[in-house]
């Protein structure tokens, strides 16, 4: 019962004042960042994380993270009112939930959103609480070895999983490792890929990097082309979220299959929310009697989808915090700032710093809990909210972006770093190229570097050390596994061109 | 479709191979090593070798209509505004103080998009004006100027 233990302890951090109050920031930030149109979570935690320098790192992460689930309660309320899929993980929801504001039963479909966001958080939650310390307690025995073949797999499956070419993704996520790179080498001295500037010694700012990349890029991509017709404000207030007993009663079986949904996806690294959410839509359609119903109107279509992200967006949190290998791009922002407060992510986070590990768990539950109080009888303040045009977000959110990554370390050079990655950002977008798993590269390549050379001096310099220890043959045969998949889909691709409807919504 | 993007994924691949290549020639001059001791350069030619070979893959896997999301032609106006805005901001902020740096920033930035009048640029400009100074340089004590010579 160290699960209930850790729990109280959780609480009992999670609700010292100052704690509560930066939850209670994040996730203000993060619905206010989900409701309006254009904005991104990783870019608002980008520029936020060089405000956290100064706090503890608790609170710090609590913040964060509360960005990034606190953005999903905001993201559905775009997706049904204005049918902008602004958030990805609810691009799918907005197949059903416009069609229903469009009957004027938006406000039931926001309705069920919550019940389906408490139901599937609640279960993502538990279930971090039971298996985070579990897959912890195997890892303690992992050598470089293993942690080597463990990040290959999570590298593999966070860069061909999610959307977009895999080919694509995998040599994004090498760009990022070699990014990692840049700086004083650890092992030797040298420096390397600094290219005489005295700046990069100390290698590349995660924040310039990212803000670059997931910032610059995305304005440099939405200006003038972000869609202002969508600010018809529709009129909502507390009474209209009132689901009937209808409504709940068909709902109600979606939201629980939704939420199962979503936390097995969390569990295979790099299918995150956004997956979680087709699956779970593509199974209700399937199950149900009357999938004629779907696409015009139907509650399942809301509920499954809500369910199942909610629930894998907690689920996101538990290889990130047990073994320290984040499965996706916001993950590794995360990552990125515990290391940034000096704490080493691996499988003792959880017992050494059981007040990062529970008091975050045990801020889920209070920051979701603040999000449906901020949302049920607030409705109207976000609706409202949506109207703001992106013409006045994006200077805005610029001059934030500048000023955060000079706040990263008082240097000017980072904020021309940031343009620069701006800039290739932006090219890369327009080579089809997916960003995220840069960052995912950029997060892990200084220790899989460190772990690699780790493993094969401990081997005198045979590489195979990692198929004679069983663990991590294990981890590499899931690597080939991976790949054979990927190979398989794309010859079917190849044969039958079938264009997949997800590629309607990015 | 524009020829631009019918031949987007040989684009794609050569600045892989292109970044790839870079990485090996820069690696090798910080010395490889072997497998047993390995160098500073180790690493970062394999990382190369991986760009260069999948660069190539692209290339020669590319369709001439290609999945993903299809990002539109560049907004060059909305494009030259942003990064002007930066730019100032990089310029100005230290040299000439944090006030006229940011509405120099947002005030440029805004007026990327078409259809937003001077007048509407400047009051947005003006409004983050004081916001930022507030926040920045009298909550957070940004080392910055608020106006050079002026007020500090």
């Amino acid at each position: 019962m160290d699960g209930i233990v850790g729990l109280m302890h959780g609480f009992s951090v999670a609700l010292e004042p100052h704690n509560l109050m930066w939850c209670f920031v994040g996730v203000m930030v993060g619905n206010l960042v989900g409701v309006l149109p254009g904005m991104g979570v990783l870019s608002s935690i980008s520029i936020l994380l060089p405000l956290t320098f100064s706090m503890q790192p608790v609170a710090a992460l609590l913040m964060l993270s509360g960005i990034y689930y606190g953005a999903q309660y905001g993201g559905a309320i775009c997706s049904i009112l204005l049918n902008l899929p602004c958030h990805p993980p609810h691009a799918v929801t907005c197949l059903d939930g416009y069609p229903m504001t469009k009957q004027g039963r938006g406000g039931v479909a926001l309705g069920i959103t919550m019940l389906a966001a408490m139901i599937g958080a609640a279960f993502g939650i538990g279930q971090m609480i039971f298996l985070a310390p579990y897959i912890a307690s195997i890892a303690f025995k992992f050598g470089p070895q293993e942690i080597c073949s463990l990040m290959l797999l999570g590298l593999l499956a966070g860069s061909t999983l999610a959307k977009g070419s895999p080919i694509k993704g995998v040599s994004m996520t090498l760009f990022g490792i070699l990014l990692s790179l840049v700086g004083t080498d650890i092992n030797t001295g040298n420096e390397r890929f600094t290219f005489g500037f005295l700046e990069l010694s100390d290698g590349l700012e995660l924040v310039a990097v990212s803000l670059g990349l997931f910032g610059i890029a995305e304005f440099l991509k939405s200006v003038n082309a972000v869609n202002p017709t969508g600010a018809k404000a529709v009129k909502l207030g507390f009474r209209d979220l009132r689901p009937q007993k209808d409504d709940l009663r068909r709902a109600l079986p979606p939201i629980l299959r939704g939420t199962i949904i979503g936390s097995l996806c969390s569990l295979i690294p790099g299918t995150g929310p956004t997956i979680a959410s087709f699956i779970a839509y593509a199974a209700e359609k399937k199950l149900s009697k009357t999938p004629e119903r779907f696409g015009h109107g139907a509650i399942e279509g809301v509920a499954a989808p809500e369910a199942s992200t909610h629930s894998a967006v907690q689920g996101d949190f538990i290889p990130t915090m047990s073994l320290g290998i984040p499965g996706d791009a916001v993950m590794a922002l995360l990552l990125g700032a515990l290391m940034i407060h000096g704490i080493q992510p691996g499988p003792r986070l959880i017992v050494e710093q059981p007040d990062i590990f529970w008091g975050l768990i045990a801020s889920f539950w209070i920051g979701n809990l603040i999000l449906v109080f901020l949302n049920v009888p607030m409705i109207g303040v976000w609706v409202k909210l949506l109207s703001v045009p992106y013409r006045f977000l994006y200077p805005t959110a610029l001059f934030f972006v500048c000023i955060g990554v000079y706040a990263a370390r008082n240097e000017m050079f980072d904020v021309a770093a940031t343009l620069g990655f701006g800039a290739f950002g932006y090219l890369l977008l327009q080579l089809g190229f997916e960003p995220a798993p840069i960052l995912l590269g950029f997060v892990l390549g200084p220790r899989l570097e460190e772990n690699f050379r780790r493993s094969v001096l401990l081997s005198r310099g045979s590489l195979e050390t990692f198929i004679d220890r069983p663990i991590s043959a294990f981890f590499l045969a899931a690597c080939v596994v991976l790949l054979l998949a990927q190979v398989v889909a794309a010859v079917r691709k190849a044969r039958a061109p079938i264009r997949v409807p997800e590629t309607a919504f990015e | 479709m524009t020829r631009f993007a019918r031949n987007r994924d040989y684009y794609a691949g050569a600045l892989m191979a292109l970044i790839g290549a870079g990485a090996i020639v820069e690696g090798w001059s910080y010395g490889i090593g072997g497998l047993s001791s390995m160098g500073s350069g180790f690493f970062p030619v394999m990382l190369g070798i991986g760009l260069v070979i999948l660069g190539a893959a692209m290339a020669l896997m590319h369709s001439s209509a290609p999945a993903g999301h299809a990002t539109g032609a560049p907004d060059w106006r909305g494009a030259v505004a942003i990064i002007a805005a930066v730019l100032l901001f990089i310029m100005m902020a230290d040299g000439v103080g944090l006030a006229p740096a940011i509405f120099a920033c947002v005030f440029v930035a805004a007026l990327g998009t078409r259809g937003t009048s001077l007048r509407e640029a400047a009051l947005l400009a003006l409004a983050v004006s004081v916001f930022g100074v507030l926040l920045f340089s009298v909550g957070l004590k940004v080392p910055f100027p608020i106006l050079r010579g002026v007020i500090y």
